[in-house]
């Protein structure tokens, strides 16, 4: 039996659907409204700021929360089919890592066994085939805290992907993990989602949103944008985008005076550079010489970071 | 307020945790308004350095000074003015963001008007104002690190020691917390952060790469940068494997 060939969910029917749905703690309004579907073995990214309202719909669709109003489906599961119905269809790696640290590798994982009521015997298949499918070579009676954070979240993932869920749930999973492990843990979740997995992703991290397939975009509990990340461009940036490099090193002061000229409608840091766009292509021609003078200019692709400081910020008030 | 410059040498430190090397001779001069940014790989010894700066651990050899005006000062004297955010924060979960707020302020002995004015700057800054009732153990992980930012920020500090302070924190709250700091830096501030934000490494003024418990390459980002022959910080961990476990 192969871990991962579990029963495929039929094609025709969302991985997820969301209809309407609303989460008020007391007099605040969490989720307000939102409506998507997630297909299956997607990779759906979902992003905003922090408190856009992110965890709480992850906690709904994991059934850890019930909803004010509104409608879930989950696998094909609906959340009044009783929370286990749910549970045992979805991994969930929460923000924080979700393992105990007095426990070794083994015991994390048989004691995610038993409150999954997995037999020993499928347990100790499925341990194997997720240690291949992380590359973990480590001996499995350290403890897991004295792993790297690396391998720590590597051994989160396997832990919520022991019972064969048909769809994970990553709340920000790389958040404090360094770029090279950032970009294995990616990896992982391309093959999860090669291998028929739908993956549901939040993070802080623009160059792994634009590793997703669609991404949604929340905004104080509503969901203001969803589409692909080439898309979420196009329509955040229909002018062309240009980057900033200065010959020479400018002062704070510099800086936030072109923040402030008129003829940009962004401008943004990004490490060493700027990232720009311009009201107007006639009136960035007239002042192009004066800022060709302290930089060297060219036109770039918009970044998802754009995408999100312009949708976001830019609309609000 | 006293805008004195103020700076810190760390000296032929070796931290040694059982057998294991944590830290292997550093040597490293941090100054008050530039922007010092410690980069590396997990294990590189960034946190341990930190500590050790804090007087939380005692090097195995080696010293820290600090100076004012460049009269060498007790570690004492400097204490008041320090503010440093760990990486794994303690707040107390029952308690709201606004009752931490108050919380500090007594404890710091802010006077009122001030306290209000900054409670006010930076429940802006860091988005948290429709917040301020919700409790530090329901906060998410970013939210959490801005509130911890908010308790060090609250007692104008100046030196500031923070490890991985944008964490998990958005892309927006990021930038923000940037300008926040830079602004800092024009009053004579020491700042000294750790990140794994490679976008943030590129605007400190000062880069110090530090590997395997060495420090082995330093200077202005676009100087380091070229001497490495990569054009951005992540191009030049990936290429060196830093962050490989």
């Amino acid at each position: 039996m192969n871990f991962f060939s579990g029963e495929v969910v039929a094609v025709s029917e969302a991985a997820v659907e969301v209809k309407d749905l609303t989460v008020r703690f007391n007099n605040f309004i969490a989720v307000d409204r939102i409506s998507f579907s997630v297909h299956p073995g997607e990779i759906f990214g979902f992003l905003g700021a922090n408190g856009a309202g992110k965890t709480t719909t992850i906690r709904v669709l994991c059934g850890l929360l019930y909803p004010t109003d509104g409608y879930v489906r989950v696998a094909g599961v609906s959340l009044d089919d009783g929370e286990r119905a749910i549970k045992s269809k979805v991994g969930y790696m929460s923000q924080k890592f979700t393992l105990y640290d007095d426990l070794t590798v083994e015991e994390n994982l048989s004691f995610t066994a038993s409150l999954h009521k997995l037999d020993l015997k499928t347990y100790v298949e499925r341990r194997q085939e997720l240690f291949d499918f992380i590359a973990f070579d480590r001996p499995i009676h350290d403890f897991v805290r004295d792993l790297p954070g690396g391998t720590k979240q590597q051994i989160s993932l396997a832990a919520a992907l022991l019972h064969n869920p048909e769809i994970i749930f990553l709340d920000e999973p790389t958040a404090g993990v360094t770029p090279v492990a950032r970009n294995r843990f990616w990896s992982l979740i391309r093959k999860l989602s090669e291998r028929g997995k739908t993956v549901f992703v939040t993070t802080h991290y623009m160059d792994e949103a634009e590793q997703c397939d669609r991404i949604a975009l929340m905004r104080e509990g509503k969901i203001i944008a969803l589409d692909t990340p080439g898309g979420l461009k196009r329509s955040a940036f229909p002018v062309p985008m240009l980057e900033f490099d200065p010959k020479e090193s400018l002062s704070f002061a510099e800086v936030s005076e072109m923040r402030q000229d008129r003829v940009f409608l962004f401008f943004e840091p990004y490490g060493l550079r700027f990232h720009a766009a311009v009201r107007s292509e006639k009136e960035w021609e007239e002042v192009r010489p004066k800022f060709e003078q302290k930089f060297n200019v060219r036109q770039i692709k918009p970044s998802l970071e754009d995408v999100f400081i312009q949708m976001v910020e830019g609309k609000t008030g | 307020m006293s805008q004195t410059p103020i700076s810190i040498s760390v000296r032929g430190i070796k931290k040694i945790f059982g057998t294991n090397p944590a830290l292997n001779g550093v040597t490293l001069e941090f100054s008050s308004g530039v922007m010092h940014g410690v980069i590396g790989s997990e294990g590189a010894g960034k946190s341990t350095l930190l500590r050790i700066i804090l007087g939380l651990l005692k090097p195995s050899e080696g010293t820290v000074e600090f100076r004012r005006g460049g009269e060498r000062v007790d570690f004492e004297e400097i204490r008041p003015s320090l503010a440093y955010m760990p990486q794994q924060q303690s707040l107390y979960p029952d308690l709201s963001i606004g009752e931490h707020l108050d919380f500090f302020k007594e404890l710091y002995g802010i006077p009122g008007d001030l306290y209000q004015q900054k409670r006010g700057e930076l429940l802006h800054i860091t988005r948290l104002g429709d917040f301020v009732r919700r409790p530090a153990g329901q906060l998410s992980g970013g939210m959490y690190k801005k509130l911890g930012l908010m308790c060090a920020l609250l007692r104008s500090p100046r030196v500031m020691l923070l490890d991985e302070p944008t964490n998990g924190v958005d892309p927006i709250s990021r930038r923000e917390f940037w300008e926040l700091l830079y602004r800092l830096l024009d009053q004579e501030i020491l700042i000294l952060v750790t990140t794994a934000y490679m976008d943030e490494a590129e605007r400190c003024g000062r880069v110090h790469l530090m590997e395997r418990g060495k420090v082995v390459a330093e200077g202005e980002p676009r100087e380091l940068l070229e001497g490495q022959k990569v054009r951005t910080f992540d191009e030049l961990f990936l290429r060196r494997g830093g962050g490989s476990e």
